[in-house]
């Protein structure tokens, strides 16, 4: 385990290859949510829950079950499951646990379950960590943090997203760019902007 | 080829399972004991999360109603009396009833009626707008037309017409009272919902003044407030207000208002008509605010239909009780 990999991985994620704004994932919440900066923030917060949760959940599933087992194939119908039975246990125990959290988080945890960005997630951490020369520790420590700061950057470009349209809420758009189209004017825009960090490397 | 098939259904029904298991298992330990009552309120109420009763949306009135911590005064204006009543029988309490109400806008001032003293053309909204020179009308106590108001409405009740006037609809209004903060010249108030005769100003200026900058204000002359009937009109700083509480709709200061700044929304008035059991005596001529009664003494006396007004004051005068009031709903006894 390397810390300047750790490091690399978590700049990655959140500005060289963002999930929504370098990889286009998950741009449903990133257009649904980020009418206003409380909701962007809460949905923020559970995302990151969640793809931590779920990286964690998704290695030990393909480590102990999938690999043994010369499943690798099934990756993508297995992660759905894992995926959809977590955020329903997640919703459970918060629920139980803490109402004041359920509150907040409770009306965005359905629509992280088929956010493909999660599915993402769990993809790109077997395409990335686990393949062979990781050692197996150093693949989970890297798969959790991989998980954590793409929630990270995810909700960093929601959070903007909210910002920069409450900002434009009373300027005079044109009627039919109103809404949905300026929504994804702004999208490309940001995008573009953070095609400059493309070539930024940790030594 | 077989143990592929075999291995990869047993692997992902094996899994399918756990997950199953485990999610049974946990609905059990974290099973959270809420009470029914709060779902069944919240399917009753109006779900529009307007705040109008004094709770962080419906879900929290709802749970403050179950719990027994919303005091006596906690109402859903948006929902009314049917809501509550809803609400009371879930709970198996007595509903309170409230009279409905509905936003009245205190303007009739449009761009034909009242004069810009300047020209605005910043951000659409009236907040911005008085932030930066005051109002853009010449009366700086009238509507700004910018629409703040219909955007708060949740529900769509108000509009604003190419005059810059502000209209509510009545059958969508809810009296939330939304609209009653957003409004920066604060001249939307809530008001009875079977009220038809309201005063649509909100000047203060005196009446030379109001009248040069617009040609529906109220002028303070106090003509309203001497015929009224039943003293419910009192001028406020150079401005008439109707006390609703004593209000009978009867539509008479509306009538008698130089600059229809009294506005009676009644459509179709019923009209005054004297039987044959008319004795003469004249009382019904001295209290007619219209003069719409005409006779001689000892003689059966006449309703000019065109003058009438259809206040129904001669109604209560008569002491013979020969005057009905006959209307486009057809003969009327008694007055509403």
């Amino acid at each position: 385990m390397d810390f300047g990999q750790l490091l690399a991985i978590v700049i990655g994620c959140i500005f060289v290859s963002n999930y929504v704004l370098m990889r286009y994932l998950g741009l449903c919440p990133f257009v649904g949510v980020s009418k206003d900066l409380d909701s962007a923030l809460g949905m923020g917060m559970a995302v990151i829950f969640v793809m931590t949760m779920a990286s964690l959940a998704t290695w030990l599933v393909y480590t102990y079950i999938l690999v043994p087992m010369g499943l690798v194939y099934l990756r993508t119908i297995a992660f759905i499951l894992v995926i959809a039975a977590l955020v329903q246990f997640v919703e459970m125990v918060l629920e139980k646990t803490s109402p004041v959290l359920h509150r907040s988080l409770g009306i965005y945890l359905p629509l992280i379950t088929t956010n493909c960005a999660v599915l993402g997630v769990a993809v790109v951490n077997v395409d990335e960590f686990m393949v062979a020369g990781i050692p197996r520790n150093a693949s989970f420590i890297y798969t959790v943090v991989n998980g954590f700061s793409a929630g990270v950057g995810f909700t960093l470009a929601l959070i903007l997203m909210a910002a920069i349209r409450e900002r434009i809420q009373l300027d005079a758009i044109p009627k039919p760019m109103q809404g949905i189209p300026i929504t994804f004017i702004l999208a490309a825009l940001m995008a573009l902007a953070f095609l400059g960090f493309t070539g930024l490397k940790i030594a | 080829m077989q143990s592929i098939l075999v291995k990869s259904v047993v692997a992902l029904t094996g899994l399918a399972a756990a997950f199953g298991a485990i999610l049974a298992y946990a609905s059990r330990i974290f099973v959270v004991h809420k009470d029914p009552r709060v779902e069944l309120i919240l399917e009753a109420l109006p779900g529009a999360n307007c705040g109008a009763c004094g709770f962080a949306g419906c879900h929290g009135f709802a749970e403050a109603v179950v719990k027994g911590t919303a005091s006596a005064e906690t109402f859903c204006p948006p929902g009314g009396n049917a809501t509550m009543a809803r609400v009371a029988e879930i709970l198996g309490k007595e509903a309170a009833q409230l009279v409905p109400m509905v936003a009245l806008v205190h303007c009739a001032g449009g761009l034909s009626n009242s004069a810009q003293r300047l020209s605005y053309d910043g951000i659409e909204d009236c907040r911005a707008a008085v932030l930066v020179g005051g109002s853009p009308k010449s009366c700086v106590f009238g509507c700004l037309g910018l629409g703040t108001c219909a955007a708060v409405c949740p529900f769509g009740a108000i509009a604003v017409d190419a005059e810059g006037l502000v209209h509510v609809d009545p059958k969508r209004c809810t009296g939330c009272g939304k609209c009653v903060d957003a409004c920066p010249v604060r001249i939307i108030e809530l008001v009875p919902k079977d009220m038809r005769v309201h005063v649509k100003c909100s000047s203060h200026d005196k009446g030379p003044v109001a009248k040069k900058v617009c040609t529906v204000a109220c002028i303070a002359c106090q003509l309203c407030v001497k015929k009224c009937p039943h003293g419910a009109i009192r001028m406020d700083d150079n401005l008439a207000i109707i006390d609703y509480s004593k209000c009978t709709n009867c539509g008479i200061c509306a009538a008698v208002c130089p600059t229809s700044a009294i506005t009676d929304e009644v459509k179709v008035r019923p009209k005054a008509l004297i039987g044959s059991k008319c004795e003469g005596k004249g009382r019904c001529k001295e209290v007619c605010p219209a003069k719409a009664i005409e006779g001689e003494p000892g003689k059966r006396h006449e309703v000019i239909r065109d003058k009438c007004i259809g206040c129904g004051l001669c109604l209560d005068a008569c002491p013979t009780r020969a005057i009905t009031m006959v209307g486009a709903l057809g003969p009327q006894k008694e007055r509403e």
